[in-house]
């Protein structure tokens, strides 16, 4: 074997060396936690597109990078994006860094999972499947930090910047950032998450987060991903809604050159909802994939889903969406729509909207378009004076901020616009 | 209220319900002896006197299949399916021609009766000399058509009256005789042998099917149809058909299908290619009815058919119907390969499960020529039981500008034990390229039953109204004859299930 192996074999490679240093290496749940994802990982190893799964996405660059792993604490000052409320975790290379965060008098618990670990038996992995994901069992495996949020029932936690940056090194480096969040009963929280790296800098950011959303309760979760144009980010969210809660996640995929956004959402008890948009926004070479699987466990729970793609140059979109309505869960209300605008004669988007239906008082429906911007549209704007170029873009700009309409916070909403424009004004 | 009384009466006819097509005739038969290896594949292409070149063909085809997996993606579930515990050819006996209605065997004769084959057409079926030239009954339209009875064809109907237009339709291996250049042209080359599993199977022992060459600028002055009947105990049927519709010409085909009643499964594995050239029109339409098995799941065919038609020729059009009520477990994707400029596929499927059926079925459209367009329309009803699936592939090449694309799949469900799925894949790769699809699932509306039930209909009567409502815009694509006789099977199909 070489100095750095690449492939499965390498991770599990470094795996191997790494596994007494890893933090929670001493706490029996963690250790048989992780020695289980490593099996999980060797038996599936990078999944080929032969993967149903995975079928529009090509992991080969991922696997052929050869990565380290990012273990020692970077203590360099990184520029930080624009906050978007007072409190703030920040990530460097997926450590977390109390020097650069802000998160005093807050009403509800922000810690370190690597600090946090011994207090997480039974809810460290409650939730990801490292069986049937083998990111989320890269991950399991070789996770040396993360944030743990607990909100206590009842408390209204406003706004929590989640930062990660990723840093330029001679080596590639991987992080594999575990973020548990969990809302009491009647808790609410909002957390706009800003991933970023400098121009040129190659890692692998592979986060997994685990979300427990309690009855009555509303997490907004919004999701920045502007990472560096080299880096990847393979991110999977596991959410469980109970009675009544709500789920609300927005995943803006613009950065990085390889991205998979995959979301699974169970909405467990009654009258839970849970609302999935994003919009990826391509330019030329980047591939960006969101994969959501939606399990509709419980009756009368209701879901929207609405996914917009914009795609230039060579680029390649994929939308995979999955509704799965249980034999329970009568009286199901469930709504998805994919859409994508092709403005490249190179651009490729896959899309597989999927119903999985056992219930028979159901009302679910999903669609999905493809074109280009609407000739008639654009005369229309034309023919009024409007220039082409920012007729474009107004007709642009309306498209995606259909699926940033579905997100009820405003601050994120506010966050995600500002995201959006700001893309198109450098694309442009 | 036709549709009203016909569905009353339909109901009423069929309460005991049973599947009146499965009977058994008992016919002497011929086999080959049970099992497949070469020597099977040898077997079949010699009593067929089949040239050198589909011995080779067939042989190369089943040394694909040998290293070929059987498909576990689609959703539907089975006990795995021993190749060797079946016969490949199964005929009936008889090898004279009878002359006239008398030397006809009688079983074949009450066969053809049983399964509501007007007598005419009855007597051309049974392979008559002279009968062609009857007027069919009650001046209608007549309807060609070809017989195939377990692995053979028994008879075709209407050729000397085709021939004059220089139609050829006949069953595949009387062409491979008489048209050898024509076949070698192109079979395979729509479903090559080492297409799918199935496609591998059924190149290799593939045993009868019809085959239909349009000269150019004809239009088919009648429809072609093609009745297909398993009968035999532990057989599978592998047809193969092929149709090819030369430049700017015109044909309606139909097919048929029925099986008896049995406890086991019985494969049908069967390949159809379809070609049209520069403006030719196809139209094919199926009601498939085999035996789809009892309340427990018990019996039925496995129906796992390759369809594919390649609209070659610029303004060609190929338009699929299928209307799928039968079999235990059906996998089957009826495809256009749009490769003309200004090419046209259209498919409409109506598909229902009931007890315990199993549906996996769908279609692709695969754009490659400018401005070429595609609908896809389906319709799935599950009641008891039944899994029903829609998996469509629309891919759209960077050649295709300007393509078009429009699909619609809504489900129906009926019971809370069943299943209703829809998995469409869309791969766009064309910026000028316009895709649309959308696919609902619901159960039937309570305020529409109410209004039924408030104007008198019964239940069972009122469902019936609102499926075939739900199904209309695929009826109406069928011919005639074949529109009445899917709208009563779509009552038969869900008997049992309201209530």
């Amino acid at each position: 074997m070489s100095a750095h192996p690449t492939g499965a074999a390498g991770f599990l490679h470094r795996y191997e060396g790494l596994r007494m240093r890893l933090p929670g290496a001493r706490l029996p749940f963690v250790a048989a936690l992780r020695d289980q994802a490593a099996e999980a990982f060797r038996t599936q190893g990078f999944p080929t597109r032969r993967v149903e799964a995975w079928k529009y996405t090509d992991l080969r660059p991922v696997a052929d990078a050869g990565f380290d792993e990012a273990l020692t604490a970077v203590d360099s000052a990184p520029d930080l994006p624009p906050a978007h409320g007072t409190a703030r975790a920040v990530f460097v290379d997926g450590r977390f860094r109390p020097d650069l965060s802000a998160l005093d008098g807050l009403p509800y618990a922000v810690e370190s999972l690597a600090m946090a670990l011994p207090g997480l038996d039974g809810r460290l992995g409650a939730l990801a499947r490292v069986e049937a994901q083998p990111m989320a069992a890269l991950n399991t495996m070789l996770f040396e930090d993360g944030l743990v949020v607990t909100v206590p029932a009842g408390a209204a936690g406003g706004v929590l910047d989640l930062v990660s940056i990723g840093t330029a090194s001679e080596r590639p480096e991987a992080f594999h950032p575990r973020h548990l969040i969990r809302l009491g009963a009647g808790a609410s929280l909002t957390i706009i998450e800003t991933a970023t790296g400098p121009e040129g800098a190659r890692y692998l950011h592979n986060p997994v987060y685990e979300v427990e959303v309690a009855a009555g309760a509303t997490l907004t979760h919004a999701r920045l991903q502007q990472e560096a144009p080299r880096a990847f980010q393979l991110a999977t969210a596991y959410a469980r809604v109970a009675e009544g809660g709500t789920y609300d996640n927005f995943t803006l995929n613009a950065g990085g050159r390889l991205v998979r956004n995959e979301i699974h959402t169970v909405l467990a008890g009654p009258n839970a909802a849970c609302h999935m948009n994003g919009a990826q926004l391509l330019r030329d070479g980047q591939h960006a994939d969101t994969t959501t699987v939606l399990d509709h466990a419980a009756p009368d729970c209701a879901s929207r889903q609405t996914y917009k793609t914009v795609l230039m140059g060579r680029s390649r979109g994929v939308f995979q969406g999955k509704i799965h309505v249980h034999q329970v869960a009568q009286r199901t209300d469930g709504y998805q729509m994919n859409q994508a605008l092709l403005l490249s004669p190179e651009a490729e988007i896959d899309s597989k909207p999927q119903l999985e239906i056992y219930a028979d008082d159901v009302k679910c429906s999903h669609g999905a378009t493809v074109g280009e911007i609407d000739a008639e549209q654009l005369f229309y704007l034309r023919a009024r004076g409007i220039p082409e170029p920012r007729a474009r873009a107004m007709l642009v700009e309306a498209f995606l901020k259909e699926a940033v309409e579905g997100v009820q916070d405003e601050a994120a909403r506010a966050a995600l616009d500002a995201a959006i424009t700001g893309w198109w004004e450098k694309a442009a | 209220m036709p549709a009203v009384t016909e569905t009353i009466d339909t109901v009423q006819s069929v309460t005991e319900g049973t599947y009146k097509w499965g009977f058994e005739t008992e016919i002497e038969m011929e086999f080959a002896p049970k099992g497949l290896n070469e020597d099977i594949v040898r077997f079949i292409s010699k009593k067929k006197n089949e040239p050198q070149w589909l011995l080779d063909w067939r042989l190369k085809a089943f040394a694909i299949w040998q290293k070929m997996e059987e498909p576990r993606w689609p959703a539907v579930t089975y006990p795995p399916i021993d190749y060797q515990d079946a016969y490949y050819y199964a005929a009936p006996a008889n090898k004279v021609k009878p002359k006239s209605l008398d030397e006809v065997d009688p079983e074949l004769l009450r066969t053809y009766a049983k399964l509501g084959i007007p007598l005419k057409e009855q007597a051309i079926l049974a392979g008559v000399e002279g009968a062609g030239d009857v007027p069919a009954e009650g001046g209608r339209m007549p309807i060609a058509v070809d017989a195939v009875f377990d692995s053979v064809s028994v008879a075709t109907s209407y050729k000397e009256r085709l021939g004059k237009e220089g139609i050829i339709f006949c069953a595949i291996s009387e062409a491979v005789e008489k048209y050898p250049d024509l076949v070698r042209q192109y079979l395979g080359t729509v479903v090559p042998q080492g297409d799918n599993f199935y496609a591998a199977l059924n190149s290799a022992v593939f045993t009868d099917g019809s085959f239909v060459y349009i000269p150019k600028g004809v239009r088919c002055p009648m429809e072609l149809s093609t009745y297909f009947r398993i009968n035999a105990k532990s057989t599978g049927q592998f047809e193969r058909t092929l149709i090819i519709a030369d430049e700017g010409s015109t044909v309606s085909y139909l097919e048929g299908c029925t099986a008896p009643m049995r406890d086991e499964n019985q494969l049908h594995a069967a390949v159809v290619e379809l070609v049209a050239l520069d403006d030719a029109r196809i139209k094919y339409s199926t009601v498939q009815n085999w035996y789809p098995g009892d309340a427990e799941g018990k019996g039925g065919i496995y129906n796992f058919v390759t369809k594919r038609a390649q609209c070659r020729g610029k303004r060609s059009k190929v338009s699929w119907t299928q209307v799928e009520t039968g079999s235990a477990i059906t996998w089957k994707y009826p495809s256009c390969v749009l490769l003309g400029d200004d090419s046209v596929g259209e498919f409409y499927s109506v598909a229902i499960t009931n007890n315990r059926q199993q549906a996996d079925t769908g279609t692709k459209m695969i754009h490659v020529g400018k401005r070429t367009t595609s609908t896809i329309v389906s319709k799935g009803i599950s009641a008891g039981r039944g899994q029903n699936t829609y998996r469509g592939l629309v891919r759209v090449a960077p050649t295709a500008s300007n393509a078009r694309n429009f699909t619609q799949c809504d489900s129906l469900l009926i019971g809370d034990q069943c299943g209703a799925h829809t998995v469409p894949y869309i791969e766009n790769r064309c910026m000028t390229a316009k895709t649309e699809h959308e696919a609902t699932t619901s159960r039937i509306a309570e305020d529409q039953l109410f209004y039924c039930r408030q104007r008198g209909l019964s239940e069972e009567d009122a469902v019936g109204l609102i499926v075939n409502g739900f199904c209309r815009e695929v009826l109406k694509e069928l011919p005639m004859e074949f529109a009445v006789e899917a709208q009563k099977l779509l009552q038969i199909s869900l008997e049992g299930s309201v209530g």
